[in-house]
């Protein structure tokens, strides 16, 4: 098995002189139904180890599935918003291989008859347009989890393993692009860029809570790699379960500069499946993907076709969010952002977090000003999306309104995010527990300007002798003692008027 | 008074229980006494539930005591085979690998008999998984023809069969993927009926194939299976390819046809289903009841249905195929029997699957599974599967063709009557081809019903006669079975089963 310390790598520029990336993303989506794709069980996240199972999701013997309405109307409004054809008359199919976490040991999915298919959707990165067409999206039931008890952490090396069944038989959407040509250098962006906007357009359509590190939107990277000019494509590898976007875009990356080096020294790239190592992000090799994997599918016999009839697709049609594009034309209006900051919130994958966050109660330049500066540096210390920092739009909407009322200023609003980052409650909770409140009651700060007048002789006599501008000294010194808490508005009025 | 109990039909029995002439409680009881009696010969039960059926039985004669009934057969007692799933009951499929499990949920099935008020006496005796024409296949032990101990019952529901011909039970439930309810019934001259697809739910029934298995009726008359029919069938929410409409008037049908007339009816025997291969006293009886029915007015018509040739050879690759998947969840992880490696230091989890599978499933079951892994295998799919589910289309398509000329289609049921015990247990092909007349009809998804037609002369066994109607037509059955039923019993003088020797009773 080839490592990460084993592996040459050739600059991300350099390879993309010689070589023209291609890539094909697999995207699997846990739909927020209130139950489970087969069976009545509840899909909540995170209760405890199997309490949401039954003989159905258990795969008894002698239990049978019976399809989610609701999984499949979500399925196809995908499918519509990603601009597919709905087929008239699709199965299910029985994906046969055996694993612990499988209760059946075969999945239940869509093979050669998905519900969608030849769709098309369209990314901007850097103002640039890029089209992926969709190959298909397809229904299928997500396997149980399998937790590995020992120091390895992986099924090689554990003590033992312990499953988890409450996953198996949510519904999955799994969006499958065609291969994606022609992005160049832009490739890893062009894959984020793909991802972000798809889970902007799920969460649009209100179908699934696509929350990366729950693991309820996973993706698949396949990537190759031809010489430029060459229309043959090359030997892909499919790096499983890249799981935030700020990793599509790593890995697309990696891989890039991995094959290119292979290539560049006369190797060959091995159709396998590798493992994205979000820590060190680096791929690993998994298992090679030869034709010796055989998952004999066949039509699912315990089920009946789906064949939605056409006043039902045209309804749902009807009825879809506006598209991306659209979408975000009418946020940038309604806003008021140029064409640079609007780029600049989609870029940094902050569109739906602004927008929520707007929608929570703060203006616009605001919402921005907090995820891109602020949340968006300390994500980039954590290594991890915007998305999944562990503050919500409405956080931020509250403490701009605590600032707003004068009880925070921007500095102290900072410490209350650092309080909301570290688990401390809500921003209400952190102001309280932590003291935060600026101080404007009159009796506490004139006593402290007036020790700061003392203090600073030369530069009150500059603000008597008219210098207004001076007075920012003195505010500082009355701040610096009042350890950022005080109303700096109200200390400028004190020192004039004492001053004057 | 309780063998006397034992002998009359459940339709009797109900009759009885209506008029406060005897109880629930009694008629139970007279048949756990007959079950302890000449089960240890027959070994038609794996598991028998007696403490289970006497409470259900005592709720019954309370019932009725208050004024209130839930069904026809209510208080009627049942014997379900090991295929179905019963909460609190073990449920082993015939197999070692589920051994000593015990299901947490009822079968669409067996929830309609407690609904029905019907006590389940136990679980019967059953090829491995269902798999087999003998009940040999199962793991623990052959079930014996109450006609002469030393020969098979039938199967895969060689249990349900020999329990309702020796009278440990009036009625018994039976699954039929190929003829596993039908080929029982004609060699130890019981009836059974295998309802249209989708007829009866298949909820908690572990399945073989499940585009071809179907549980049904497994009784001594025509009219017993009609009102177990109707118990158990009709639509089910948690079977998809149950069928949303209700069921056409069975019991009716089945009282219709009990006059013994058979004018207006348009019967047709399949030519390619006789002739070369059955045995001449299966023929014999065979030809008789169509001449009986011939002279009770029906009009009798010769029909061809020529893709039946290819109907075993179709289902030997459609079966194994589905059979392979479904029993690919039989792995040691979550139930049943779990066997570790020997000399395997910490063996893995697929170390220890291979194990099990290995020591918990029979040759039969390991035959078919690796029929059907390589039929499902890329590359072969085509040749296989796909081919076999296009010669499904062409039968289904006999049968419509056959329709227009038939209210009915006739042929018997299995091409012999029973054979000893062993005497076919090496030779699969030979085994085989005891279900080649029933398997067209689990092909097509239509209903099929097998009532006795008499005993063969050269061995004095019970041969078979096999009605077959379109699909949802299950009503068809009945009024034709009905009929010949009366015309062959007033023939004889008396039910068929009278003519079976007396087994030796041990007291209990």
């Amino acid at each position: 098995m080839s490592t990460s310390t084993t592996t040459r790598l050739m600059s991300f520029d350099e390879a993309l002189e010689k070589f023209d990336p291609v890539m094909g993303l697999e995207v699997h989506v846990e739909l927020n139904t209130a139950s489970k794709m087969f069976c009545g069980c509840p899909t909540e996240f995170g209760a405890e180890p199997n309490t949401q199972v039954c003989p159905v999701c258990l795969g008894l013997p002698g239990a049978m599935p019976v399809v989610n309405e609701k999984a499949v109307e979500s399925a196809m409004r995908i499918g519509l918003a990603l601009n597919c054809e709905i087929a008239e008359w699709c199965r299910f199919a029985r994906k046969n291989y055996f694993y612990p976490d499988m209760p059946k040991n075969f999945q239940t999915s869509q093979y050669d008859e998905p519900i969608a298919f030849d769709g098309w959707t369209e990314v901007e990165v850097d103002g640039e347009t890029f089209r992926v067409d969709i190959e298909r999206a397809h229904m299928e039931e997500d396997t149980g989890k399998s937790l590995h008890v020992g120091t390895s952490g992986r099924i090689h090396g554990a003590d033992y393993s312990l499953v988890d069944y409450n996953r198996a038989g949510i519904p999955l959407i799994e969006v499958v692009t065609k291969p994606i040509v022609g992005t160049g250098a832009k490739a890893p962006l062009v894959a984020k860029a793909y991802v972000a906007q798809l889970r902007e357009l799920l969460l649009g359509l209100g179908v699934s809570d696509v929350r990366m590190e729950q693991g309820s939107l996973r993706c698949d990277v396949n990537l190759s790699l031809r010489p430029v000019g060459q229309e043959v494509f090359g030997t892909r590898t499919e790096t499983k379960n890249v799981n935030s976007l700020r990793s599509v875009e790593r890995s697309v990356r990696y891989e890039i500069g991995r094959q290119g080096a292979l290539l560049e020294d006369g190797g060959t790239v091995v159709q396998e499946t590798r493992h994205w190592h979000e820590d060190t992000g680096v791929t690993t090799s998994g298992r090679e993907k030869s034709d010796a994997e055989d998952y004999r599918y066949f039509p699912e016999p315990d089920l009946v076709p789906i064949a939605p009839s056409r006043e039902w697709v045209e309804e749902l049609r009807g009825s879809l969010p506006e598209p991306p594009r659209e979408h975000r034309a009418r946020l940038q209006a309604e806003w008021g952002f140029s064409d640079l900051e609007m780029r600049d919130t989609v870029g940094a994958g902050a569109l739906l977090l602004v927008e929520q966050t707007i929608a929570a109660g703060a203006s616009p330049a605001a919402a921005r000003k907090w995820w891109l500066s602020d949340m968006a540096r300390r994500a980039n210390e954590q290594g991890v999306d915007l998305a999944d920092l562990p503050v919500t739009p409405a956080d931020v909407a509250r403490v701009q309104a605590l600032v707003d009322e004068g009880k925070i200023n921007d500095k102290l609003a900072r410490q209350v995010f650092d309080g909301v980052l570290a688990g401390e409650g809500t921003p209400d909770e952190v102001v309280a527990a932590r003291g935060l409140a600026v101080v404007s009651d009159d009796g506490a700060l004139s006593a402290a300007v007036d020790r700061a007048i003392e203090a600073n002789p030369d530069v009150a006599d500059k603000i008597r002798d008219g210098k207004v501008a001076a007075a920012g000294a003195l505010i500082g010194a009355v701040m610096k003692e009042m350890r950022g808490q005080a109303d700096a508005g109200r200390v400028r009025e004190l020192i004039i008027e004492k001053l004057s | 008074m309780s063998s006397d109990l034992t002998r009359r039909t459940a339709a009797e029995l109900a009759d009885a229980l209506a008029a406060g002439e005897t109880t629930s409680v009694e008629i139970t009881s007279a048949y756990l006494d007959r079950i302890a009696a000449v089960d240890g010969d027959v070994h038609a039960f794996l598991h028998v539930d007696a403490e289970g059926a006497l409470a259900a039985a005592r709720e019954a004669d309370e019932r009725r005591a208050a004024g209130s009934v839930r069904s026809a057969l209510d208080g009627v007692p049942v014997a379900v085979k090991d295929v179905l799933t019963t909460k609190g009951l073990p449920t082993t499929c015939g197999s070692k690998i589920l051994e000593g499990w015990v299901p947490p949920y009822d079968a669409t099935v067996v929830a309609r008999l407690r609904e029905a008020g019907l006590p389940i006496l136990g679980k019967t005796n059953m090829d491995e998984f269902a798999m087999g024409s003998s009940t040999e296949h199962s793991a623990y032990g052959p079930t014996h023809n109450p006609w002469d101990l030393d020969r098979i019952p039938g199967g895969s529901g060689g249990g349900s069969a020999a329990a309702v011909a020796a009278f440990e039970a009036p009625l018994a439930i039976g699954t039929d993927t190929g003829g596993s309810i039908r080929q029982p019934g004609a060699v130890t001259g019981t009836v059974g009926v295998k309802p249209t697809f989708g007829g009866v739910s298949r909820f908690g029934l572990v399945a073989m194939a499940n585009s071809l298995d179907q549980a049904g009726p497994v009784t001594r008359t025509v009219l017993d299976s009609a009102l177990l029919h109707e118990v158990i069938g009709g639509y089910d929410p948690q079977d998809s390819t149950s069928i949303d409409q209700p069921l056409p008037a069975l019991v009716a049908a089945a009282r219709q046809g009990a006059s013994g007339d058979m004018s207006g009816v348009r019967v047709g025997v399949i030519k390619e289903l006789g002739g070369d291969g059955y045995q001449a006293g299966v023929r014999a009886r065979f030809d008789e009841a169509v001449q009986l029915l011939v002279e009770a007015g029906a009009e009798v018509v010769e029909v061809s249905c020529p893709s039946f040739v290819h109907a075993l050879a179709a289902y030997y690759l459609i079966m194994p195929s589905e059979a392979s998947s479904n029993l690919a969840k039989f792995d040691a992880m979550r139930y049943g029997l779990r066997v570790l490696p020997d000399g395997v230091e910490n063996p893995s989890a697929e170390e220890v699957m291979r194990a099990t599978r290995d020591a918990g499933f029979g040759d039969e079951v390991k035959r078919r599974i690796i029929l059907g892994t390589y039929a499902l295998s890329s590359g072969y799919y085509d040749a296989y599967y796909g081919q076999a589910q296009k010669v499904r289309t062409l039968i289904s398509r006999d049968f419509a063709a056959a329709f227009e000329q038939a209210d009915v289609l006739v042929s018997p049921t299995a091409p012999t009557t029973a054979f000893r015990i062993g005497e076919k247990l090496d030779d699969p092909v030979s085994m085989y081809l005891n279900d080649i007349a029933t398997i067209p009809a689990n092909l097509a998804g239509v209903p099929g019903i097998s009532l006795p037609s008499g005993l063969a002369d050269e061995d004095g066994l019970p041969a078979g006669f096999q009605i077959l109607a379109p699909a949802l037509a299950d009503d068809r059955l009945y009024r034709v079975g009905a009929a010949l039923e009366t015309l062959l019993t007033t023939r004889w003088g008396g039910p068929l089963l009278a003519q079976a020797p007396e087994l030796k009773e041990v007291s209990a």
